[in-house]
């Protein structure tokens, strides 16, 4: 009997089609809970990390946790798990929204998507029922419009995941748009899904999710949600994540020209309360995710003729990068941006991210104004909302930005004007004033990216103590220290593992619920003993090799586990972390050591032998 | 007057932490088809409006009951009023489904089932920390957007 999970995967081979259901691997289950830890196993055990991420030999595989679907708070995701166009490393973009809960709800953990089809098709789940439909009529359709057009074909209470046209045309940075807005974003995930001619996935599920120990699991839930509701909460649900703004530049760490600053004097025509004084509708809220006591999301609306728009967000990431690091310094030309972004499927940090690395190229000289087509001056707000919609298009210049900064430095021969890691752009926190953001930035599997070990946060987010680790306080943490962080960093990743696994947000940790509530919710939702504290933290250090191992295999090495010379060798020029560069010698090597690692960061047999990974 | 649940529309964040813990607390899992409140979201509105048993005066599903299997319990001690089910008379004939005009009865499982307010303590409402739902006497409810509208009117007034 199976509770959290349900024990089902659905596999859809669209090359036949042949859709078949088969056991959720039990042991697997144990050792790597779900969402991320379960879809890299899957993938790790069934296709070769060698082969191109869009080959038709790579798999999508959307998968949830034991607590996707429950009442856990915030218990509404899933992972997209693939091997990522944009990197070549393996990629798990999350999102939430009711999408992922009614994954389970039609009665299965995950969908396993292989095979390419011939022409373009989307798949109906209603509950037992699975139809491979034909998408011809879809084809161009951005994705909120795909998103109506398939709840009109199919039911109205399905929830629809799909791809809009720069997923379609396989923009290395595509991603998979979900209930209106919602985004798996990063990694290039919608490129995978558009190679194999996949629209949207549309699921309507009538079963419910059981759990082990009711009792236990009742008061498990209401210790979390009493965590998170306390008045932080109510800020964040007014403000959302673009209040983030105001703590970063408290650290001088706003990307600004392509993170060559860190401080940017206009930072207040950016900042939240501005957003949600201006542009926000109906008192700031968006839509909660099922199951969230927070409802971080909200919808804008730009009256000016220029940009007469609406739609959800902007999130802060996307203020960062077309706001600050693009230099436009204006809400109105960010939110609409981001809407592009949205209503294209792609993601809003690389796309951003690239285009103000085509910038610094451009006012250096290094790239042609025929090339461009237009003067790409940092601050031309013009020419970001069309290098947006052309990038999704894949016309003229914009098919040259939609291969992501990494490949567009590196046409122009200056690779060093690329900000990111592994060929995945920074988001927006400069790591020179957040030492161990910068270690986080080179050693997270997926490349640069925020929220696979937030490092960072504990400073940005008042979280003053790290409390996970319940043998030993490390005390208060200074961002601009880095001989305490390679502890820091491996601790919190593998912490991290175990949230993107269960199916909660991660904003429920930021809030206020720590591992002791998730333990307590995976335990009474599964019936496994996870083995106290260290079990849990083990089974995130699982997943984190596991990923590790991919990547090697994949064709990674050490010396991917790099930042761009500007945040090694250029000192922060101002502000708070003036002089600062990351300090990445010096952390590295203890980092390595602390994983059980060789010099050259490959896992050594003792940890994959104590691991159960060999 | 007794206590009801009373739904602001304009706090509901959609997000149906309602519908799962009341199928939890009367089915035993979470499945929001099986809740006997259903929040009805807008997605391109921004709007989600929760709908639950409004425990209505003159009740049409009582009425309607050939079964005898529906009444109305008030509880002084609890302050609750309410439409009770009673399972070893329900039928299953679902007349009280075609009676309702909200579509707050259903019949799961062959008996009719509906909002009993937890019993006097709902958990939909403990749940919602948007505070959408209030367990409070109705007439306060209006008391205080009587008042809020007071407010308004000051706020614009300015003196001639």
């Amino acid at each position: 009997m199976w509770h959290g999970w349900t024990g089902n995967v659905l596999r859809v081979d669209l090359s036949e089609p042949r859709v078949t259901v088969e056991a959720l691997d039990r042991r697997a289950a144990k050792a790597f809970i779900g969402a991320r830890g379960l879809g890299v196993k899957y993938l790790y055990d069934e296709i070769d990390p060698r082969i191109d991420a869009l080959d038709a030999r790579n798999k999508l595989m959307f998968v949830t946790g034991p607590l996707t679907g429950t009442g856990a708070p915030g218990g509404s995701r899933y992972m997209l798990v693939t091997k990522g166009p944009l990197t070549g490393a393996i990629a798990h973009s999350s999102a939430g929204g009711a999408f992922a809960s009614a994954i389970k709800y039609a009665g299965y953990d995950m969908l396993i998507v292989e095979g390419r089809s011939r022409r373009p098709v989307y798949l109906w789940i209603d509950d037992d029922q699975v139809e491979v439909r034909d998408a011809a009529h879809l084809q161009g359709k951005t994705s909120t419009a795909t998103e109506q057009a398939v709840i009109a074909e199919t039911h109205p209470e399905a929830k629809v995941a799909c791809i809009g046209p720069a997923g379609e045309n396989q923009v290395r940075f595509a991603c998979v748009m979900s209930d209106m807005g919602r985004a798996a974003g990063r990694s290039g995930v919608g490129a995978v899904m558009g190679s194999k001619n996949l629209k949207a996935v549309a699921i309507r599920g009538a079963r419910g999710v059981t759990v082990a120990d009711k009792t236990a699991f009742w008061k498990a839930m209401m210790a979390a949600y009493r965590k998170v509701d306390h008045p932080d909460t109510e800020h964040f649900h007014q403000v959302g994540t673009p209040g983030v703004l105001a703590l970063v530049k408290e650290l001088g760490i706003l990307p600004t020209r392509n993170f060559k600053y860190g401080t940017n004097p206009d930072w207040q025509k950016l900042s939240g309360d501005r957003l949600a004084a201006t542009l926000s509708t109906r008192k700031n809220m968006g839509l909660a995710c099922p199951g969230c006591p927070v409802g971080c999301g909200r919808v804008s609306r730009i009256s000016n003729p220029k940009y007469k728009s609406e739609g959800v967000g902007p999130e802060y990431e996307t203020i960062g990068l077309y706001g600050s690091s693009c230099l436009t310094n204006d809400l109105e030309v960010t939110a609409k941006a981001g809407f592009i972004c949205n209503e294209m499927g792609m993601d809003t940090i690389s796309a951003g991210s690239t285009i103000a690395c085509a910038m610094e190229l451009y006012e250096e000289g290094h790239l042609p104004i025929q090339d461009a087509g237009m003067p790409l001056n940092f601050g031309n707000a013009e020419a970001v909302i069309k290098l947006t919609e052309d990038i999704a298009h894949r016309r003229g210049f914009g098919d040259i930005l939609a291969e992501g900064a990494f490949r567009l430095a590196s046409r122009y021969g200056h690779p060093e004007y690329f900000m990111g890691v592994k060929k995945l752009e920074f988001p927006s926190y400069d790591p020179r004033g957040v030492q161990g953001m910068g270690l986080g930035y080179a050693t997270n599997s997926r490349g640069a990216c925020h929220i696979r070990g937030e490092v960072h946060d504990l400073s940005l987010y008042g979280v003053d103590y790290w409390r996970v680790t319940t043998d030993r306080n490390l005390g208060p943490i200074d961002p601009l220290r880095w001989d305490d962080k390679p502890e820091l960093a491996k601790d919190i990743q593998d912490w991290f593992c175990v949230l993107d696994a269960c199916g909660m947000c991660n904003f429920m940790f930021f809030l206020g619920m720590d591992e002791d509530n998730c333990r307590a919710l995976i335990e009474a939702a599964t019936g496994v003993d996870m083995g106290g504290h260290r079990g849990l933290m083990r089974a995130g250090e699982r997943m984190f090799n596991l990923e590790r191992l991919f990547n090697l295999k994949a064709g990674l090495t050490h010396k991917d586990d790099t930042l761009p010379d500007r945040m090694l060798k250029e000192p922060m020029p101002g502000g708070p972390a003036k002089g600062m560069v990351v300090h990445l010698d010096e952390m590295l090597p203890p980092y390595y050591r602390l994983r059980g690692w060789s010099a050259e960061g490959v896992p050594l047999p003792a940890k994959l032998s104590e691991l159960g990974l060999q | 007057m007794p206590k009801e649940i009373v739904i602001d529309i304009a706090k509901c964040t959609g997000c149906g932490y309602c519908e799962l813990i009341c199928s939890f607390a009367h089915h035993d899992e979470f499945n929001p088809r099986k809740a006997r409140i259903r929040v009805n979201t807008f997605i391109e509105k921004s709007i989600a409006v929760p709908v639950v048993c409004y425990q209505c005066e003159d009740p049409w599903c009582v009425n309607a009951c050939p079964a005898g299997a529906l009444r109305i319990e008030t509880d002084a001690t609890a302050d609750t009023r309410m439409i009770t089910v009673d399972k070893t008379q329900c039928v299953g004939c679902k007349m009280c489904t075609l009676a309702c005009p909200f579509g707050c009865i259903e019949v799961t499982d062959g008996q009719a089932e509906k909002c009993d307010l937890c019993g006097g303590a709902p958990q939909c409402v403990n749940i919602c920390r948007a505070g959408a739902l209030q367990f409070i006497d109705p007439k306060t409810a209006v008391a205080a957007k009587k008042k809020n509208v007071a407010e308004r009117l000051v706020n614009s007034y300015r003196e001639v």
